[in-house]
């Protein structure tokens, strides 16, 4: 039986990604060891954290930057993570000083948010009602 | 001699509109948020190329401007266009 342990993130500096990760949107670190040039480098969410692991992966590939960039010029998510309410997550992390591409905006069954996470990518906040 | 075509054609598709009225709601929008809005709001099946089109023809018709902002791109809603319809055809 196949589990899902673990989902990635591609991004620009590891060490900048996880000073984000954890310290704006409050994921704590759950492995961090060395692997080649680069580091195998995961964080988890404090509220599960022997949950899904986030990968903070290298976007060294020369097909990775152009991709993001491509996402980021339509505005477009890489992934998404969940909220209690999108609404006071919005405004936590804004007094943190993240930035938002999209406001929360009701969706009708799902509030959702976007914002960018310094690394390369947009990342979309949601709750479902 | 029709004075403005763009304006017309640009106000002529339902889903033109719609994507006016959203940015009413709120101006300032990436093309994801548009398009999920229509999605998710209005049970739109279009694709993202087929709403980047209409967002071309609303521009054309400078209905809608694109700002760029860093690696962002936003947006808005001018209906200054608009008052051509009103000047042409006063209400009261």
């Amino acid at each position: 039986m196949l589990r899902i342990n673990i989902t990635s993130v591609y991004v620009d500096d590891q060490a900048k990604a996880l000073a984000f990760y954890t310290e704006k949107l409050g994921f704590v670190k759950k492995t961090d060891v060395p692997a080649g040039a680069a580091r195998w480098l995961t964080v988890v969410s404090a509220a599960d954290p022997d949950g899904v692991e986030l990968l903070l992966e290298p976007d060294g590939h020369p097909a990775a930057r152009p991709f993001k960039e491509a996402l980021v010029d339509d505005g477009i998510p890489f992934t998404q993570f969940a909220v209690e309410d999108v609404h006071a997550e919005v405004e936590r992390l804004k007094g943190l000083g993240v930035r938002f591409v999209q406001e929360a905006t009701d969706l009708g069954p799902v509030v959702t948010a976007v914002l960018d996470d310094t690394c390369g990518n947009l990342i979309q906040i949601a709750a479902m009602k | 001699m029709d004075a403005e075509p763009d304006l017309f054609k640009a106000l002529g598709d339902a889903t033109r509109r719609i994507i006016l009225d959203e940015l009413v709601d709120r101006d300032g929008q990436t093309l994801f948020e548009i398009c999920g809005r229509l999605t998710m709001k209005h049970g739109l099946t279009s694709s993202r190329q087929a709403i980047s089109q209409h967002l071309a023809v609303l521009e054309q018709a400078g209905l809608v401007h694109v700002r760029r902002q860093g690696r962002y791109k936003f947006h808005h809603i001018d209906t200054g266009p608009l008052r051509a319809i009103a000047e042409r055809w006063p209400t009261d």
